[in-house]
């Protein structure tokens, strides 16, 4: 019905379509006061390449609104309070206990709102979905060199989403004052007064006094369902608004090039496999808040401020940096009775550094290569063996981080002393992104002299110029003595010869 | 159906153009999953209506999203137009002659700004000092972090007492036994966590005042301000479960491995005139874990 309905709209005669007049009023009525058809028609026709690749960030997106959705139900019910309260839910195991607010609406809308338990589990589902698919977007952006010139922008966007997701993720299991999250916010706490001069006034003013703080949870609320969903969405908007002023990158392939864009349709192809993506998505993360247990807060039982349970897990996201935590080696500095403790090391400098360097890699990986032209075709990892080698020992690093968090579960699940584990954790940081790195720079020079023979095939069409885009080819093109070598032009000239 | 009539893309040859010449079989897929999704639906009314189970929830409710999205899916890519559409890139940079203009044009306003140089200096002023006085309220959120971080509850004949207010006597801890406490009428606060071990040991390196084989220190780690929740015996090792850090008992708390890089504040006790224990002072350096001017 809507095909038909946009179709005649397209079609200035639009006779014998049913449905047109009312469609065709509503685009007229519009349009007189807004004046967007022409826009629209554009958009309704703008091409998308298609990759399996590419869904990967599409997975991120439709995570963030179905957090939107589940977040506002969930709204409805949480209070955001320390005030001391006994619990008289329909738990039995906690009754008659003196809990605070917050938690108790944690545990009515697991126990004793209809569907609240399913909404809880959504949602936090949806937040380890959210961070991990932005996490597998940034890779591939990485490894495909999707953030080249003109995207550098576009990437320092993606870095600020995933910073932002990180910590709105942490705000927000942090909200329900169990035991788990109130021994995460201490940490938290500790992590800045540990920062030198300004800390202990960070702390302060944010806590609105020493921990817990009268105000922490009040303000993580509003912080965790205002402040960073909006920005989150307006950076999103930013996101995708560059992302089709600028239109998507496309692998090479038959008959693309850098000047153009090959694949599906806005409407209605591509907009109903992504809208199919939407359903699929939100399939999977409503089937895992229904049958798969996640973040139980009536088993960690409330807040104690004398109290930890073993075994204590962060959220994956923090995993790394609870790995840090633990791995580091107890140095501290201290000089004229000021000190630089040890935390601040683990969990201000080493996300400082790491996000730094993903801000800046677009720059820096343009000024080592001497590469600043424009580049709409993405490389296949193996065609640049070095970026992809770096970005594995990158990978490797944080994984080993992220099982270092486990030092405890590790040693009992395995009977390995941590005496064992923190030396082996604290060596194998550099010795495993080494390897990585040494194996996956032999794996892709092997895999593109295997690609050789048939490397030529659609090398020819790649530097073919189509139509109007021989120019931006000509004015963008490669300077020469690029450390490493375009395979395509590499393989095209073989071919010529 | 789409692609003809556009002058700025060009539509591939050679693929199957959409229609309704399509197997009925993919339609069948199509219907079935709409059907799965109108059935999975009316499920999940039926299980809230009567009272709601999670599990049947979260099924049904992934079983109604699942088949609208697979029969989305399927839709497009059996009966929607799959032909390759290759669109020319736009230029993203713009010609001289407009990058021209607009410097230009912005250089214009600039200089008629730059006429009147002192108003713009005086409203820049007037913007910065607005901006000044607009930071000032954010000192509202919170007191300036002076003694709370250095001091806790306890001072000099304050009784050292369980989570429910019960002093301790010696005799009621057995040797290899630990005993959370807190300074009187400050019990669950949470810079104030104390153990109260009685060791055993026979011999104890220690920097403060203690009674025979018992000794208090702070239970919060002096890494990140854990609850140091695990008394070893066999070892006199007290461990953190959040990163692990251990201390020695007998040795003044001292840090012996993981990440913690100073001992566990110690408190001096005593008994009073009821032979309960008190503190006989405040702890002599911060709890918890450190910040720039701990040692200040």
């Amino acid at each position: 019905m809507s095909t038909d309905g946009a179709h005649s709209v397209r079609d200035s005669s639009g006779n014998g379509q049913r449905h047109a007049p009312l469609t065709r009023r509503t685009v007229r009525w519009i349009d007189r006061r807004v004046g967007a058809a022409g826009m629209a028609r554009k958009a309704l026709d703008k091409v998308f390449p298609d990759h399996w690749s590419f869904l990967i960030g599409e997975i991120s997106l439709w995570s963030f609104v179905i957090l939107l959705l589940t977040g506002v139900y969930l709204t409805f019910f949480f209070e955001p309070s320390l005030e001391k309260v006994v619990y008289d839910g329909s738990y039995e195991a906690l009754r008659g206990l003196k809990v605070t607010r917050a938690y108790e609406s944690a545990l009515d809308l697991s126990f004793d709102v209809r569907s609240g338990l399913v909404m809880r589990q959504m949602h936090h589902w949806a937040a380890l979905v959210f961070v991990a698919s932005t996490v597998a977007h940034l890779c591939r952006v990485f490894f495909t060199g999707g953030f080249r010139r003109p995207r550098e922008l576009n990437w320092m966007v993606g870095v600020t989403l995933l910073i932002l997701a990180i910590v709105n993720g942490f705000a927000g299991y942090s909200l329900l004052d169990d035991q788990l999250s109130g021994n995460g916010l201490r940490i938290a706490y500790n992590i800045a007064i540990s920062i030198p001069l300004a800390g202990t006034w960070l702390a302060s003013l944010f806590f609105g006094g020493e921990f817990p703080g009268p105000d922490i949870i009040t303000r993580l609320y509003i912080i965790h369902v205002l402040l960073l969903p909006g920005l989150l969405l307006g950076l999103i908007g930013l996101h995708m608004g560059l992302l089709v002023r600028q239109r998507h990158t496309q692998f090479s392939g038959p008959g693309r090039t850098e000047g153009n864009v090959v694949g599906e349709r806005v409407w209605p192809t591509y907009l109903a496999k992504g809208l199919g993506m939407f359903f699929l998505t939100s399939a999977v993360l409503a089937a895992l808040g229904g049958l798969a247990q996640i973040n139980p807060v009536w088993l960690y039982g409330p807040f104690e401020p004398a109290d930890v349970s073993t075994a204590s897990q962060p959220d994956w996201y923090m995993g790394w940096l609870d790995g840090a935590l633990r791995i580091m080696p107890s140095w501290e500095f201290r000089a004229f009775g000021f000190e630089i403790p040890n935390p601040f090391f683990s969990s201000v400098l080493l996300p400082g550094v790491t996000f730094a360097l993903l801000y800046l890699w677009p720059f820096l990986e343009a000024r080592i290569t001497k590469d600043h032209a424009e580049h709409h075709l993405l490389d296949r990892p193996r065609d640049r063996p070095l970026r992809t080698a770096l970005g594995v020992a990158t990978l490797v690093f944080y994984t080993v981080l992220f099982f270092a968090g486990g030092t405890d579960v590790l040693a009992t699940t395995f009977g390995i002393s941590i005496n064992v584990l923190f030396p082996m954790f604290q060596v194998l940081l550099f010795v495993l992104p080494a390897a990585g790195a040494y194996l996956t720079y032999r794996l892709c020079k092997e895999l593109a002299q295997r690609d050789q023979p048939g490397g030529t095939h659609h090398a020819g069409e790649v530097k073919e110029p189509a139509g109007g885009s021989g120019e931006i080819n000509r004015r963008e093109a490669a300077p020469e003595g690029a450390p490493e070598r375009e395979p395509a032009s590499e393989a095209a000239g073989k071919a010529q010869r | 159906m789409s692609g003809n009539g556009h002058s700025d893309t060009q539509v591939d040859d050679g693929h199957e153009a959409a229609g309704g010449t399509e197997s009925s079989g993919g339609e069948r897929v199509v219907a079935l999953a709409f059907a799965v999704a109108i059935l999975a639906a009316l499920g999940l009314t039926v299980v809230y209506s009567v009272g709601g189970q999670p599990q049947l929830e979260g099924l049904f409710l992934g079983l109604a999203l699942a088949g609208i999205g697979v029969g989305a899916v399927v839709w497009a890519q059996r009966f929607m137009p799959n032909e390759e559409v290759t669109e020319d890139r736009i230029e993203l940079a713009s010609t001289d002659d407009e990058v021209l203009a607009f410097t230009q044009a912005f250089e214009a306003g600039e200089e008629n700004l730059e006429r009147r140089s002192l108003l713009v200096k005086l409203g820049l002023g007037a913007l910065g000092a607005l901006g000044l006085a607009a930071v000032f309220p954010i000192r509202s959120l919170g007191p300036r972090p002076g003694r709370g971080l250095k001091d806790t509850g306890y001072a000099e004949g304050v009784r050292l007492v369980t989570v429910q207010g019960a002093p301790l006597r010696p005799e009621s801890l057995s040797p290899g036994t630990v005993v959370t406490v807190w300074p009187e009428g400050h019990e669950n606060e949470a810079d104030s966590p104390t153990l109260l071990i009685r060791t055993g040991a026979g011999k104890l390196e220690l920097r403060q005042a203690t009674v025979d084989d018992v000794v208090a220190y702070s239970k919060l780690c002096t890494h990140t301000g854990c609850p140091v929740g695990l008394y070893q015996v066999q070892e006199q090792l007290l461990l953190c479960p959040c990163h692990q850090s251990t201390f020695d008992v007998v040795d003044g708390a001292e840090p012996i491995f993981g990440p913690a890089a100073r001992p566990l504040p110690q408190l001096p006790i005593g008994l009073d005139a009821q032979g309960f224990f008190v503190a006989l002072g405040d702890f002599p350096e911060p709890v918890g874990g450190g910040f720039w001017d701990r040692g200040r």
